[in-house]
């Protein structure tokens, strides 16, 4: 999918509608059962897709049958790629529709087979996902009970549906199972207008913990990633790159690499590859290759991009406005204002981008990893001029995504060269290099904040300015009279692609709005949690700092010099969330470590517990890497970071010894995002805990020891 | 010139023809089909592709095949035995040690061979046994737990 497709979507944080569908397509290669259709139109009063035209949108979104065995199939365009919903979806199909949980079936992200999605991104399955299975199992269940009632000959209010089986209330022993009832049947029913679903009290696998269900395919290593496939005649690719994005190729030259016994180089305008059935014949006879580049020149490195971002991001567009400035700025006693800056960040996900593909008879099959089968659909039957439906995306574990799977070149590049050599499979697995140099980072930015508070603490005027981060995150759940939140971007600012990374932007709005409440609570002498407390205006995000607060047992007292705490809010895909972290700085080298974090989270309903601990977790581990030590070095389009070895990610003696995460109880509530918010709060939080534990202010992010140090030193 | 090279893997002789100087980890996945051990940077960072090698951990992106020859090499697809997980397998599972899961294979080798040297780690000696192995998904802390889980139980090391 195109980057400025989504990021207009992701960045802003809306659903996207989907796009229509061909129902008659869509049903016509199912079994028998009963099979249980959505359409948005008559779901329209869900969550998530208020805004839709009804009208427009007679397609199907979610999708499930009961099969003539009785068992459930789940289709969705949702992928796994690490976040769950494998468990979590399955979980909430089971529960309304009263089977076992191991009678489920989920069939993730298969073009063919499961209804449009947009892609598995901001933390939108659960949310939006979620309400839609149970509604469609919810129907499921009622069409079952119509069944049983005919067959049963009791009226359908005297049927209760349990473990698989509708039984009569009166006399247990008349019962049928859902096998005996879907057995010869095909059964087409859209889900109703108000589907009947469960109150909180009524859930029996809803909000209780499930361990994963892919974990045995998981440790057995038979889990099947996209370049884990093995087709017979399979040729391994791999692909000649400049060392500098936007270079111009002026010459190539292939006769070494042609000598190559097995070796076939296809070349179709700017892609040229080598084939070879053995994959490192492939990978080594890059070498052999002699290609020549136009570099482009220089606009700015690592260290230069900031003012670079400065100059060139000039359009601005107010996000949120209220009050008067000035006047806020008449009422202030004190004013602050400093700038914040955050470098590109790589998702690094393990598992690197990877396609296999076969093209036959106009055809093309693939297994991709990508986040957006559908959106990778489009972008390969465009590419290949052939219409959608003859490119079918199959389903296939992600080794991680966090946004970096979005964007599908490896794949687009992979379905070129099948069509290439049609008739043989095609693997592509970029290598980590290319990874490093192909990856849609999350941007570097600016954010200028200017702010003002009274002496005893409140916040009259606050001013933000986000220069590339977009505005996720950033309405203000402090009580400001006089505020404005403004946008800048601008073109040609970044030397590469950037895009969406777990909760695009949010995590540098987040580090910046969160230390300059901390400098201004400091200012005044007030305990950073007192100060929050005093100024938010927003019940949840108090009801997330509370939890947190509580559970970490915050109190005025500071801990010993050389520890601090450190407390950041944030808010994203609906979840308010809270972390606060205990650190050690070591004063000498500048060194910071993370000993405990505790994470509080409004989440709304929480399907699978464990699992929104277990993202929480992988919130704060994962988190601590952008506070602490990643950065993409580069000089313009030559990205110089190209392995682990010089892009560190956090190792096991980095991550806390204590992770610990209270939720606010709404069960009743809507579900919302688990899979990103935390991540926001950690920088924020590691920046100011590092302020309490030695004085020093670091404004720029990660947090490395020569900044530390750098900031002790300027405080003296 | 492609050479035979005989070793043992996962229990069985095995001879494969193959140049002295590919890695083991392209030949377990490409020639063996075995694809549980992966691909996640190919020079010795990230761990993924670790397998046993005399009963000691390596990373197979690194070793030549022509140093594989006459060794006996257990991959991830070895561990179970006769449909029974292997402790660390079953600590995995039971602890939600994974998310993604692409890095597992390689944290449970790893883990197997920290264990068979040291059968009762402390938390500390698995933060150090496992430290160079690269988890994204921020799994750490309940690898750890799953660690310690097998060896507190002590018995945890099933001869491969
Ligand atoms: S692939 Fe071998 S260590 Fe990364
Ligand atoms: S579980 Fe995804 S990389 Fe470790």
């Amino acid at each position: 999918m195109k980057a400025d497709k989504i990021d207009s979507f992701y960045f802003h944080d809306v659903n996207t509608p989907p796009t229509q569908v061909n129902r008659r397509e869509f049903l016509k290669n199912l079994g028998g059962g009963v099979i249980i259709v959505f359409s948005l139109s008559q779901l329209a009063f869900r969550v998530g897709y208020k805004s839709l035209d009804q009208d427009d949108i007679p397609q199907f979104n979610a999708f499930l049958r009961v099969k003539e065995d009785g068992r459930v199939e789940c289709y969705s365009g949702k992928i796994e790629m690490g976040q769950g919903i494998n468990t979590s979806l399955a979980q909430a199909l089971a529960d309304e529709l009263e089977v076992d949980i191991s009678q489920v079936d989920m069939i993730l992200g298969d073009t063919n087979l499961c209804p449009h999605d947009d892609g598995t991104w901001g933390s939108l399955t659960t949310r939006f996902h979620e309400p839609l299975i149970r509604a469609a199992a919810a129907e499921a269940r009622e069409v079952l009970k119509k069944l049983a009632s005919e067959k049963l000959e009791v009226p359908v209010d005297q049927l209760n549906a349990s473990n698989g089986k509708i039984t009569y209330k009166n006399d247990s022993s008349k019962s049928i199972s859902y096998a005996e009832l879907t057995n010869g049947q095909k059964i087409i029913q859209s889900v109703s207008e108000k589907p009947e679903l469960k109150k909180s009290d009524e859930f029996n696998v809803i909000g209780k913990s499930f361990h994963r269900r892919d974990a045995v395919e998981k440790v057995t290593g038979k889990a099947l990633y996209s370049a884990d496939m093995r087709l017979p005649g399979m040729l391994y690719a791999a692909i000649i790159r400049p060392d500098a994005h936007g270079s111009k190729l002026l010459s190539v030259d292939t006769s070494a690499a042609e000598k190559i016994e097995g070796i076939q180089i296809k070349k179709d305008d700017d892609l040229i590859a080598i084939l070879h059935e053995n994959p490192e014949t492939a990978e080594r006879t890059r070498f052999l290759v002699k290609a020549e580049w136009e570099k482009l020149p220089s606009k700015a490195d690592n260290e230069s991009i900031f003012e670079h971002i400065k100059k060139t991001a000039t359009n601005r567009r107010v996000r949120y406005e209220g009050g008067d400035l000035e006047t806020g700025k008449n009422e202030s006693e004190l004013t602050f204002e400093h700038e914040y800056h955050d470098g590109y960040k790589a998702h690094a996900s393990i598992e690197p981008h990877s396609a296999t593909a076969i093209y036959e008879d106009g055809k093309i099959t693939m297994w991709a990893s990508s986040q957006t089968p559908f959106g990778t659909r489009q972008e390969v039957a465009e590419k290949l001029g052939i219409p959608k439906e003859d490119v079918h995306i199959k389903q296939i574990f992600l080794g991680g995504g966090f946004g970096g799977k979005i964007y599908n070149r490896q794949a687009v590049e992979a379905a070129r060269l099948a069509k290439m050599v049609e008739g043989t499979p095609i693997q592509l697995m970029w290598n980590r290099s290319e990874e490093f140099m192909y990856d849609m980072f999350r941007p570097a930015a600016v954010i200028k904040v200017n702010s003002g508070i009274t002496k005893n603490g409140a916040i009259k005027l606050w001013d933000f300015d986000i220069y590339c981060a977009g505005d996720r995150g950033t309405e203000l759940f402090y009580e400001v009279p006089n505020h404005r939140t403004t946008n800048l971007n601008g073109q040609d600012v970044h030397p590469f692609g950037t895009g969406a990374w777990r909760a695009p932007g949010n995590s540098t709005n987040t580090f910046a709005r969160e230390s300059h409440i901390d400098i201004m609570a400091h200012s005044v002498g007030m305990d950073p949690l007192e100060f929050r407390l005093k100024n938010m205006n927003n019940q949840r995000a108090i009801n997330s700092l509370k939890v947190a607060a509580d559970k970490f047992g915050w109190t005025k007292e500071k801990p010993p010099k050389g520890t601090g705490r450190g407390i950041a809010v944030g808010f994203d895909a609906g979840t308010f969330a809270t972390i606060i972290v205990e650190v050690d700085v070591n004063t000498q080298n500048g060194e910071v470590k993370v000993k405990r974090a505790v994470v509080g989270q409004d989440m709304g309903q929480i399907v699978n517990p464990q699992g929104a601990i277990i993202q929480a977790e992988g919130c704060v581990n994962m988190g601590l890497g952008y506070s602490l030590m990643e950065d993409i070095e580069f000089d313009w389009g030559e990205v110089k970071t190209n392995n682990f070895s010089n892009y560190q990610i956090p190792l096991f003696s980095d991550i806390p010894e204590v992770i610990e995460t209270a939720f606010v109880d709404a069960m009743d509530e809507p579900p919302q995002g688990g899979g990103e918010p935390a991540i926001i709060c950690m920088g924020g939080a590691v920046a100011n805990a590092v302020f309490e534990a030695c004085g020093a202010r670091v404004f720029r992010l990660p947090v490395t020891p020569e900044r530390v140090l750098a900031a002790l030193k300027e405080k003296g | 010139m492609a050479e035979t090279i005989k070793f043992e893997l996962n229990g069985k002789q095995v001879n494969v023809e193959v140049e002295p100087d590919h890695t083991l980890l392209w030949v377990l996945r490409s020639h063996f089909d075995l694809t549980g051990t992966k691909y996640g940077c190919g020079l010795g960072y990230c761990g993924s592709c670790t397998v046993l090698m005399n009963n000691d951990p390596v990373r197979s992106c690194g070793i030549m095949m022509e140093d594989v020859a006459g060794t006996k090499i257990v991959t991830i697809e070895g561990l179970a035995k006769n449909g029974e997980l292997h402790p660390v397998q079953q600590a995995f599972v039971d602890n939600d040690a994974l998310q993604c899961g692409y890095c597992t294979p390689g944290m449970i080798m790893n883990a197997v061979g920290l264990l068979e040297r040291n059968p009762n780690p402390s938390r500390q000696e698995i933060i150090d046994g496992m430290e160079d192995n690269l988890c994204r998904c921020g799994a750490h802390t309940r690898i750890i737990d799953a660690i310690a889980s097998v060896s507190d139980k002590k018995k945890g090391v099933v001869q491969p």
